[in-house]
């Protein structure tokens, strides 16, 4: 995996996702939530990308868009080689076992009413013409992979802890051996002590299956923990996306450096000199982002001109690509 | 960890339903006292063989046979004309059991059809929406006699005067009363469709009808159910009101909701003759309530755990 630079799996260029607002008697449309405008970037076989963000930056929506769960407003998006928006919805059922999705919340994301057994096999169901026997035989194997005794096969949803729920929905998402899996914050929903199983349970997977993930959180240890790249997102455009190590190292964007303050330090020691870099204000709404860099009504190290252009997200170093008139000095 | 030899095989839902709503004590009887009354319309005709519209052709014998108290030859006594009660009931609980149930199941199929389509399909919405409120506005009474009037006939030549006007009456009383159970349910679709779990269904690639069918209409049961029971007695009493107005079933024919009308007029005298439709009617519904309540205790896996 070192050697060759692989070639990317899923490249998105342009990435717009746009919510319209309709307002007045007449319900015209007045606006749009920019929940993510113009983001790009691509993600390398059997890679981890991060993705991290507060809430609201569009995280989640770049995820479920990416998977066209949403219509994308704008962009492109290439996935094992397929251009996702432009495919029917014929070709796009063909092509979602390639592409599978974790969901946040593991409660909301099983059917009450279904079965562990038939919650897995759903997928099979849909996609292949295996017998009933040979379905059940899959699930059996699935349930073993994520670590579930197969004995819970019989059991609802409701019978279970939040980090077997997760396992469940993992399980479903492996079961048409996909290539690409959007985690979206797996594990915030659950506890600490459950959080390491499971992001241990998706790095062995991905060693096994040879599965790329992109994996979006907003707790940066975890982040730091599985993935190989990292995006960082504020308001709907990516701030920087650098190799983990030199992000965590020397975040370049002003915002990657105040978010990445926010993380206490395990060693006391250090902590005590931890700088926290507090930012002030609140998030701009997305329905209106500010003109020229979308951080500049924050950003402790704002300069004239960030107020006026839109800094482009641009190779600053070798890998890293940063959006800031600060570092790249000369906006093309 | 030691596995267990043998699995089980997933066993069928339908099996484990049953197994909880032999639990619920209430249910039970509620289905017990059903199956009675089921019993009494369709197998006590046959057992008690008087004829319900008997009308003695001898005037004098008539006039000495009416409204005669409870006797072993009339065990509910006779009416006005000097029929047999208990007959009459088990006539009408026929009519009425059947007219109930089917005009139930009609109106919770269009109404659940509507509710459905309208929450999930947006583009839909607005429009069976409103269609919805159209009826909920329409003055249902008139409506219903407009219906029978301009139909009767032309129906009554197809299938025939009886099992004409049956249709009929089911017809018209599902088409005006599945506004409630559409707007419950679309409420609930509308609600249900954001869940994540619906998202799942989709990033898998289910279609759409296969995710209203796995995913949707199982988690809109409860409600369905509750409207369904009480929609069975709606439709009774409807059917007794439009056979009081003279547009049901012919006037000679008996039905509960029709006994009950006729018995209104002797209340004062006779108050056995409200009491017996009254009650056959009132614990039709209950019965029905209750079976419901336990359908949607035990379709519901977190109460069919404990």
């Amino acid at each position: 995996m070192l050697d060759a630079e692989p070639k990317p799996l899923v490249q998105v260029r342009n990435l717009k996702m746009y919510f319209p607002i309709h307002s007045g008697l007449m319900r015209r449309h007045s606006g749009d939530v920019k929940a993510v405008d113009d983001v790009s970037f691509e993600i390398r076989q059997g890679e981890t990308l991060g993705l991290v963000g507060e809430s609201g930056c569009g995280k989640s929506t770049v995820g479920r868009a990416i998977l066209r769960l949403y219509e994308p407003t704008a962009g492109s998006v290439v996935i094992d080689g397929d251009e996702v928006p432009a495919l029917s919805a014929e070709a796009l059922r063909k092509k979602r076992p390639v592409m599978q999705m974790v969901f946040q919340d593991p409660q909301a994301s099983l059917n009450p009413r279904m079965t562990v057994a038939d919650i897995i096999r759903e997928p099979l169901d849909e996609h292949t013409t295996l017998s009933r026997d040979e379905k059940l035989a899959r699930v059996y194997e699935l349930m073993d992979q994520v670590g579930l005794n197969r004995a819970f096969a019989n059991r609802y949803p409701y019978a279970f802890s939040g980090g077997q729920r997760q396992r469940i929905g993992i399980a479903r998402a492996l079961a048409l051996n996909p290539k690409f899996i959007v985690c979206d914050e797996p594990i915030a929903a659950l506890d600490v002590s459950i959080q390491a199983q499971v992001v241990n349970l998706l790095e062995d997977l991905q060693e096994r299956l040879g599965l790329t993930y992109l994996f979006i959180s907003h707790d940066l240890s975890m982040v730091r923990h599985i993935a190989d790249r990292v995006a960082v997102m504020y308001l709907g455009q990516i701030a920087e996306i650098s190799p983990r190590d030199a992000l965590y190292a020397r975040p370049l964007h002003p915002y990657a450096e105040a978010l990445l303050s926010a993380v206490p330090e395990p060693d006391p020691s250090r902590e005590g000199a931890r700088q926290r870099i507090i930012l002030r204000g609140d998030v701009p709404s997305p329905a209106n982002p500010p003109r020229g860099c979308n951080f500049c009504t924050r950003c402790p190290k704002v300069m004239p001109i960030c107020r006026e252009v839109e800094p482009r997200l641009i190779e600053a170093e070798p890998g890293r690509q940063v959006a800031c008139h600060l570092v790249n000095p000369s906006p093309g | 960890m030691t596995d267990a030899p043998r699995l089980e095989k997933p066993r069928s839902q339908w099996r484990d339903v049953w197994v909880q709503f032999r639990q619920h004590r209430g249910a039970m009887a509620a289905l017990f006292l059903f199956l009675l009354l089921a019993a009494f319309v369709v197998v006590g005709p046959m057992i008690w063989r008087i004829d319900p519209n008997f009308i003695d052709p001898d005037p004098v014998k008539m006039i000495r046979l009416r409204n005669r108290p409870p006797s072993w030859d009339h065990p509910l006594g006779t009416d006005q004309l000097g029929r047999d009660i208990l007959a009459r009931m088990m006539f009408g609980g026929r009519i009425s059991l059947a007219v109930g149930t089917v005009a139930m199941l009609v109106a919770i199929f269009i109404g659940t059809t509507i509710g459905v389509l309208a929450g999930y399909f947006r583009r839909a919405d607005g429009l069976l929406m409103r269609l919805t409120d159209m009826f909920l506005a329409l003055p249902l009474l008139p409506l219903l006699l407009v219906m029978m009037m301009l139909f009767a006939e032309a129906t009554a030549a197809v299938v025939g005067p009886r099992l004409g006007t049956f249709l009929l009456i089911v017809l018209a009383i599902g088409v005006t009363s599945w506004m409630h159970a559409a707007r419950i349910v679309r409420g609930e679709v509308l609600a249900l469709k954001e869940r994540e779990f619906v998202l799942a269904a989709r990033s898998i690639g289910t279609p759409a009808r296969r995710i209203i069918l796995r995913h949707i209409l199982p988690n809109v049961l409860s409600p369905v159910l509750v409207a369904a029971t009480l929609g069975i007695a709606a439709a009774i009493i409807t059917e007794s009101v439009l056979s009081f107005l003279g547009l049901g079933f012919p006037p000679d024919f008996p039905t509960w909701g029709r006994l009950l009308y006729d018995g209104i007029d002797v209340i004062r005298t006779y108050p056995e003759r409200v009491i017996w439709p009254g009650l056959a009617i009132s614990l039709t519904v209950l019965s029905v309530n209750y079976i419901g309540d336990g359908l949607r205790d035990a379709l519901d896996p977190r109460i069919r755990g404990r």
